[in-house]
């Protein structure tokens, strides 16, 4: 036995089943606690830090604007994590598949400049697809065809794909100019119609709500749901069930890798319009605490998705407001992960009540 | 006890031990002893209650009921620990050894004889000397534990129970995994266990080992005891019939069952583990259209391992399964449970929870090897109307005891949940059924529905390959009888042939 | 001329004591993630206890002036979470795995934060002034194994006796084989009069405190300074040296300074000019991760229990 099978001790089963939506709410709340406590000791009120990030988050049509748009990426990362989830492997590299996802979407977009939208536009989201998918095939292949723990392995191609990125960046790929690491402007046909006028949400945000649409039917109404979820509860049944697991498995990396790098082209044709360095603020990681928040369930993932990106959003403002740094939002994201699983420590109190009081 | 050997009091009495699960009784007022120096068998068939009396004085169950006395003191065992403290020395059926420890370091890893923080392993190693050369117990005390033979390991045991001052040894079933000259070393090494005074309950459901080794014997059947005498003033023949209860007579052979050509084969298989052993040596097994095939034999004989080669879930090392399908003979050796399927096999583990049942709801865990057909799903989309209708249908055949489709599959009881998997397995009048312990845990009622389902499947013509440890479902129900030994096929017989001698002289490895 | 003129030569001189410079830190988390691993507890939260460590450790030393102060309060940082993870592993039976990447992204964020409040947003980078090199006479002018081992801060040193100490636990002590009993057959180790749960919570304390001392090495020994998300990963490369030293304290020091002498190189090469993009070089340890996963994954025995969750009397 390998490590990689130590670790497949089914996540989904962990996460979901008990879960319910009054202990996510309990375990947000809970981590705003928290954040509070850590406030007063930044020597601020968290009062009024909490009230400019809300402001910040969903004060006006503006703010909620930046924040759906900022739900974009993570709902795609989330749902990637998803995918990888229900079929009980870890793929922890979102991340470096929504920057090659992301460079290559941006590559095609600058090569063929003249392509009418209509084209540019699918050309680029193929490629962003294609080129995260093949990226974390690799992962699953190296999994089930050497046996190396796609845990570790999803983070060493992270970085190696960040780096790859970077060097592209500062090489070949390089605005003209020549000053900062990133690519020129993406023309005008490759970008997405506004959504609000005056605002940066575009239509991204739409193609985001199809995605989790596409993956509430595929988990519950196709049979490759069904054989995927029953993979990531019991592999051993589904072999004797007849389901071909390998091929299952591998069609979950690479769905789990075109989300990604879907995630990485929204960001580029959405937010920066060209391609750079730092793209990502840790979308593919915060997909996964997404992922489990949302109960590894495409609908709890966008409500997830959104509450993140309102966190991250108005964290900024609360940043500007009261001078608490915005990494206290990172803090609360892990916390209300480490809450969401800790749940069980209730259950355990209850029992040692119940125990003293027959 | 008045049955003590000598006048001190016995060192293990039981008086009216009684043990309920829910409402089923695993263990009715049992009284048990032994005393210094005794070999005391407990014999019975698999689900008699043995195990349960077992752990009960190994400290793994408390009993609802009933006293425990250790030399004439009324004890509680609410632990492993506790059980070790009053002397009470458990040889498990699955060692409980460390195989990336040496033999002296298993001995005494957890307690402080050999000293607390370092302790002194040559000093052990020549403890343990002292003791293999008192019994005949001889190991390497610096071998790695998992380089050890599987008889080498029991000893170990043997060796770990009496380093940590085991004056009553309990073993389970520990014949069950030596080969037969191996046995006779353990009975060595029992004997003069027991004329140096330890005191000794040996668990088994063989015969010849009971008559040959023990000086009293307990009979415990459904739960309840039978009877106790002693060995001498009993025989084989007295004990089989108090084991497997009076009333037992074989059954007729209903069967005539009209059988027609080979569904399934297996032609000389081999299969080593991944540890290079060999646990299938060249078994060559054909199932007709319309035969059921008895697969009989001690528990870990090999046949798991054929099961799940017939089924599709290992690769022979060497050797072919064969299916017939129209077309004539497929060979399937190296295809997957899939293509088996698609070919008209189904198969019933033997552990539903790690190779059936999934934790989803009964709708889903019923549809679960039917999920591609139509109309349960067409052109891959999933039509829930169709899989709630298909799994209404199969739980209502099947009289599947539950609140409702959604009721997760794994709240359900044993029974039922193995009505579940039986009824997926025969839902698509399956051409080929591999069934492994179909009956395990289950109680009356549902041993005889299972019973039933399995002869209308072979009336309708399908080839059905039956491995089970229970002698009387094997006999109910087979044809065809093959007994596994060691990874081999013993012998084969009809079942008009079958004698219960001749069937232990087999399960015990001797050709007949 | 001297052939072997170039094993006293500075960029020679200076490769070896990079080397060891890098390899202390993963080889403390691997020896860390040995002793959760050993008892069966896949121990993902490395990563977070390193960070931990790194900056509770330099957040002491600047504040208190002393740098042993910080380096045992560092450790102490690694074994609270230690603690936080053996609730969760041991007590609620989470999953090992998800727990730990929770608290990985939680101590990113945890510690920026923490960083920002103490020493005040884009303030200048603080420094603290590390461990000195400490030259043991004589030895330290031995060619190779001067540089590579007698010229180093003292903390070197200290992970360096962390070695056979960690060897003498693991092979020769009753906890070290209670431990392996944990985790190969927690049934039988309960049978045996082990606590599976003291065991198992102990070994990540112990994680935590050799995990927290590699970050403290970084912050205090390494550098003299704190940045964010310093540790970039070495809490996961920590566990395929884990994977390539078969678990063994000897073999887990073989492999570090494999990798810590692929950094050393790929840090020479980007001084050198070599040509090659300095991202490509950057990369070599990851690479080197991965092939070793490949290479060494299902080889070798594996404890038999990792990452199962043990419950006392479990029904059956």
């Amino acid at each position: 036995m390998s490590t990689s099978e130590a670790a497949n001790s089914a996540p989904s089963a962990a996460i979901a089943g008990s879960a319910e939506f009054v202990s996510s709410l309990l375990a947000v709340l809970l981590a705003l606690g928290v954040g509070a406590i850590l406030i007063i000791a930044w020597g601020a009120s968290p009062l009024t830090a909490y009230a400019a990030l809300l402001d910040g988050a969903f004060g006006s049509w503006n703010s909620l604007a930046e924040t759906l748009l900022r739900a974009i990426p993570l709902t795609f990362t989330g749902l990637a994590i998803t995918v990888a989830f229900r079929a009980g492997t870890f793929n922890l590299g979102a991340e470096g598949q929504l920057f090659l996802g992301a460079t290559a979407a941006t590559w095609i977009g600058l090569a063929l400049p003249s392509l009418p939208a209509p084209l540019l536009i699918p050309a680029m989201i193929a490629a962003a697809a294609v080129v995260g998918a093949l990226w974390s095939l690799l992962a699953g292949v190296l999994k089930l065809r050497f046996g190396a723990n796609e845990l570790i392995t999803t983070i060493m191609l992270n970085y190696i794909a960040i780096l790859f990125v970077s060097y592209l960046l500062r090489g070949p790929l390089q605005e003209a100019a020549g000053y900062l690491p990133q690519t020129e402007r993406l023309a005008a046909n490759a970008r997405f119609p506004a959504l609000i006028a005056g605002t940066r949400l575009n239509a991204g945000f739409l193609l985001a709500l199809l995605a989790v649409v596409l993956a509430h039917i595929a988990f519950w109404h196709t049979s490759w749901g069904f054989k995927l979820r029953v993979i990531g509860l019991n592999a051993r049944a589904a072999l004797n069930a007849g389901y071909n697991v390998t091929a299952i498995t591998l069609s979950a990396f690479l769905i789990s890798g075109v989300l990604a790098g879907l995630a990485g082209y929204m960001e580029v044709v959405g937010v920066q319009r060209r391609m750079i360095e730092n793209l990502s603020p840790g979308f593919g990681y915060t997909g996964i605490i997404v992922a489990l928040l949302g109960q590894t369930n495409p609908f709890g993932v966008l409500a997830a998705a959104i509450l993140f990106a309102g966190l991250q959003v108005g964290g900024s403002t609360m940043q500007t407001a009261s001078g608490v740094p915005s990494t206290l939002t990172t803090i609360i994201q892990g916390l209300v992960v480490l809450f969401v699983i800790g749940r069980g420590a209730v259950d355990l109190v209850l029992a040692h009540r119940a125990k003293r009081q027959p | 006890m008045s049955d003590s050997i000598g006048t001190e009091p016995a060192p293990l009495v039981l008086r009216r031990v009684t043990v309920r699960f829910g409402s089923f009784t695993a263990n009715d007022a049992i009284d048990f002893s032994v005393g210094r120096g005794e070999i005391h068998a407990l014999l019975g068939e698999n689900g008699a209650g043995k195990t349960t009396l077992m752990r009960v004085v190994a400290g793994l169950l408390v009993p609802q009921d009933g006293t425990i006395q250790i030399d004439g003191r009324v004890v509680r065992l609410t632990s492993p620990l506790d059980a070790a403290a009053h002397g009470i020395g458990m040889v498990h059926q699955h060692f409980m050894l460390i195989s990336t420890l040496s033999v002296a370091q298993n001995v005494c890893v957890g307690i402080a004889k050999a000293g607390r923080l370092f302790p002194n392993l040559s000093q052990v190693a020549r403890d343990l000397d002292e003791i293999g050369a008192r019994y005949g117990l001889h190991v390497d005390p610096h071998a790695l534990v998992g380089s050890l033979s599987v008889a080498s390991q029991q000893r170990v045991e043997i060796v770990k129970a009496l380093y940590r001052g085991a004056r009553i040894l309990v073993l389970d079933e520990p014949t069950a995994v030596l080969a037969p000259q191996e046995v006779e070393g353990l009975f060595r090494v029992l004997r003069m266990l027991a004329a140096a005074g330890t005191a000794i309950v040996f668990i088994s459901h063989k015969l010849g080992e009971v008559m040959a080794l023990s000086h009293r014997v307990s009979v415990l059947r459904d739960g309840r005891l039978v009877t106790t005498k002693a060995t001498a003033d009993t025989n084989p023949a007295e004990l089989a019939r108090l084991m497997i209860g009076e009333d037992l007579v074989l059954p007729q052979v209903d069967g005539k069952h009209a059988s027609g050509p080979v569904a399934i084969e297996t032609r000389s298989v081999h299969l080593r583990d991944e540890f290079g052993v060999p646990r299938l040596s060249d078994v060559s097994l054909a199932a007709r259209s319309g035969e059921i095939v008895g697969v009989a034999g001690v528990d870990g004989n090999g046949q798991q391992q054929l099961a799940e080669i017939l089924a599709g879930l290992q690769t022979p090392s060497s050797g072919s399964v064969i299916m017939t399908s129209p077309d004539g003979p497929i060979d399937v050796s190296h295809s997957g449970p899939g293509e088996r399927i698609a070919l008209g096999l189904s198969h019933i583990p033997e552990d539903r929870h790690r190779t059936a049942l999934v934790d989803m709801s009964i709708a889903d865990n019923a549809a679960l090897d039917s999920i591609d057909r139509p109309p349960l799903a067409r052109w891959g989309f999933l039509s829930h109307r169709a899989i709630r209708a298909f799994a209404a249908r199969l739980i209502a055949a099947n009289d599947v005891r539950c609140t409702g489709l959604d009721q997760p599959v794994m709240t359900l009881s044993g029974g039922n949940q193995q009505k579940v998997v039986l009824g997926r397995a025969l839902a698509h009048s399956p051409r080929v059924i591999v069934a492994v312990q179909p009956t395990r845990g289950l109680d009356l009622g549902a041993t005889v529905f299972v019973h039933r389902q399995l002869l209308a499947q072979c009336a309708a013509g399908a080839a059905i390959v039956l491995v089970s440890t229970e002698l009387d479902e094997v006999l109910a129900l087979s044809d065809r009888i093959v007994v596994m030994f060691a990874g081999r096929i013993v012998g084969s017989m009809t079942r008009a042939e079958v004698t219960l001698q001749r069937l232990g002289a087999m399960m015990t490895g001797q050709t007949a | 001329m001297n052939p072997l003129a170039f094993l006293t030569d500075p960029v020679t001189q200076g490769f070896l004591q990079a080397t060891t410079r890098l390899t202390i830190p993963i080889m403390l988390a691997a020896l860390g993630g040995m002793f959760a691993e050993r008892a069966g507890v896949l121990n993902i939260a490395l990563e977070g206890m390193m960070l931990a460590g790194a900056f509770v450790g330099f957040a002491v030393a600047y504040a208190s002036g002393s740098l042993w102060l910080g380096v045992g309060l560092g450790m102490m940082a690694g074994a609270i979470i230690g603690l936080a993870l053996a609730f969760y592993t041991v007590r609620l039976s989470s999953d090992q795995v998800v727990v730990g990447i929770a608290i990985n992204l939680t101590m990113i964020g945890a510690t920026s934060y923490a960083f920002r409040a103490v020493f005040g947003p884009g303030a200048a980078s603080p420094r603290v002034t590390p461990f000195p090199a400490l030259n043991i006479p004589f030895l330290s002018d031995i060619p190779i194994a001067g540089p590579l081992l007698f010229q180093q801060g003292i903390l070197v040193y200290a992970a360096f006796l962390l070695i056979p100490a960690s060897w003498i636990v693991m092979s020769r002590m009753s906890a070290g084989m209670a431990i392996t009993a944990v985790g190969e057959h927690p049934e039988a180790a309960e049978t045996l009069g082990i606590s599976v749960a003291r065991v198992r919570s102990l070994c990540l304390v112990a994680s935590g405190l050799i995990a927290g001392l590699g970050g403290a090495f970084l912050s205090l020994s390494a550098t003299g300074l704190f940045l964010d998300n310093m540790t970039a990963g070495r809490g996961y490369i920590a566990l395929a040296i884990l994977l390539l030293g078969r678990r063994n304290p000897w073999g887990i020091a073989a492999a570090a300074a494999l990798f810590g002498g692929a950094d050393a190189f790929q840090l020479r090469g980007q001084g050198l000019g070599s040509g090659i993009p300095y991202q490509f070089l950057v990369m070599l340890p990851y690479i080197l991760t991965i092939v070793v996963l490949i290479g060494f994954a299902g080889k070798g025995h594996n404890p038999a229990a990792l990452g199962r969750p043990f419950q006392r009397n479990r029904a059956e």
